[in-house]
C-alpha cells in the first residue's frame, strides 16, 4: 500500500501557531520552556523537585490524545514501525533527547525562537539523521 | 492561590494547547512526520509549516517578556549552557535516528498514549528508559 502523505499548509500552520502560544502561555505565565522531552525528563527523574507543574503540563498533552481518540480519531495516525521498532526508537529518542538537551520544542520551536545557536546545531542535525534514517529505512524496504 | 498551584494551572493550560495544536498540526501522524523527514522520497513539507507558525508566534514572546518577570513565575528558568559540544551533536544526532525511525518524538508521542495506543505507550516505556540511561551517561561525561 502506497499513500502518499498530503501536504497540509493551513492545519499544519494554524497547529504550529498553536504551539507556539502554548510555548508562549508557558514561559510569559511561569517563565519556563516548553522543551517536552525535559520536562518528562525532569518530571521521571527529578531534578530540583518541582515535580506538579511537569506533570500538570504532560496530562494536558495527555487529555488532548484522550479528546482526540473520542471526537477526532482520525487526527491520531500510527507508527508503521512494529512494536519491537517503536521500542528500538523510544529508547533512542529518549537516550538521545536527554544527552542532546532537548527535542523537537526544546530545540526546534524554543531554541529556535530565542535564536540560540545551539538549538540551531541541534535542530539541523536531528532532523538531517532523521533524513537519513527515514531515507534508509525506505531503501531498506520498510514499509512507509 | 499559591505560586506553584498557579503554575500548575498554566503548565495544565499550556500542555492542553500544545496538544490541541499538535493535533491540528498533522504531527501526531508518524508517518506525516516521516513523510517529512524522507525529503528525497515522497515529500510532504507540512512540518516546516508547523515549525514556522510555531516559531513566528513563539518568538514574539521572547520579545514581549523583555524587562518583565513571568506572570505567575519567580524568574525565568531559562538555559543557560552556550558551548555547541560533541555532547549536544551526538545527542542530537541519536534523537534524529529515533524520530526517523518510528516518527515519534515526546510531544506527539505522550498525545498518542493518552489517546490510548499501545505503540505509543511502549514508545514512552522506551523512552523513559532511553532517558535514564541518557542521565547516566550525561553525569558520566560531566564528571570527567
Amino acid at each position: 500500500m502506497d499513500t502518499t502523505s498530503q501536504f497540509t499548509p493551513w492545519s499544519s500552520l494554524a497547529g504550529g501557531t498553536l504551539i507556539g502560544l502554548a510555548a508562549s502561555v508557558l514561559l510569559i505565565g511561569s517563565g519556563r520552556i516548553a522543551g517536552i522531552s525535559g520536562i518528562a525528563a525532569d518530571f521521571a527523574f527529578g531534578r530540583d523537585g518541582h515535580r506538579l507543574w511537569r506533570a500538570l503540563f504532560l496530562l494536558g498533552l495527555a487529555v488532548t490524545g484522550l479528546g482526540a481518540a473520542r471526537f477526532a480519531p482520525g487526527a491520531l495516525g500510527t507508527s508503521p514501525r512494529s512494536l519491537a521498532g517503536v521500542a528500538v526508537a523510544g529508547v533512542l529518542v529518549g537516550m538521545g533527547t536527554r544527552l542532546g538537551g532537548g527535542c523537537t520544542s526544546g530545540h526546534g520551536v524554543c531554541g529556535l525562537s530565542r535564536l540560540s545557536a545551539r538549538s540551531l546545531a541541534a535542530t539541523l542535525t536531528f532532523m538531517a539523521t532523521g533524513a537519513a534514517t527515514a531515507a534508509a529505512v525506505r531503501w531498506l524496504g520498510g514499509v512507509s | 492561590m499559591t505560586r506553584r498551584t498557579q503554575q500548575g494551572l498554566v503548565a495544565l493550560l499550556s500542555g492542553s494547547i500544545f496538544g490541541a495544536g499538535l493535533l491540528i498540526s498533522g504531527m501526531t501522524e508518524p508517518r506525516k512526520v516521516i513523510a517529512f523527514l524522507d525529503f528525497s522520497g515522497a515529500w510532504d513539507p507540512s512540518l516546516a509549516f508547523v515549525m514556522l507558525g510555531a516559531i513566528v508566534v513563539h518568538f514574539g514572546a521572547y520579545r514581549v517578556i523583555q524587562g518583565r518577570a513571568p506572570l505567575w513565575g519567580d524568574a525565568y528558568a531559562l538555559p543557560t549552557a552556550r558551548r555547541i559540544d560533541g555532547q549536544l551533536v551526538i545527542g542530537s544526532a541519536i534523537f534524529g535516528v529515533g524520530w526517523g525511525l518510528a516518527g515519534y518524538c515526546p510531544g506527539p508521542a505522550i498525545v498518542a498514549f493518552g489517546s490510548g495506543s499501545i505503540q505509543a505507550l511502549i514508545f514512552v516505556l522506551a523512552l523513559l528508559l532511553g532517558m535514564f540511561g541518557g542521565g547516566k551517561l550525561s553525569a558520566r561525561a560531566v564528571r570527567s
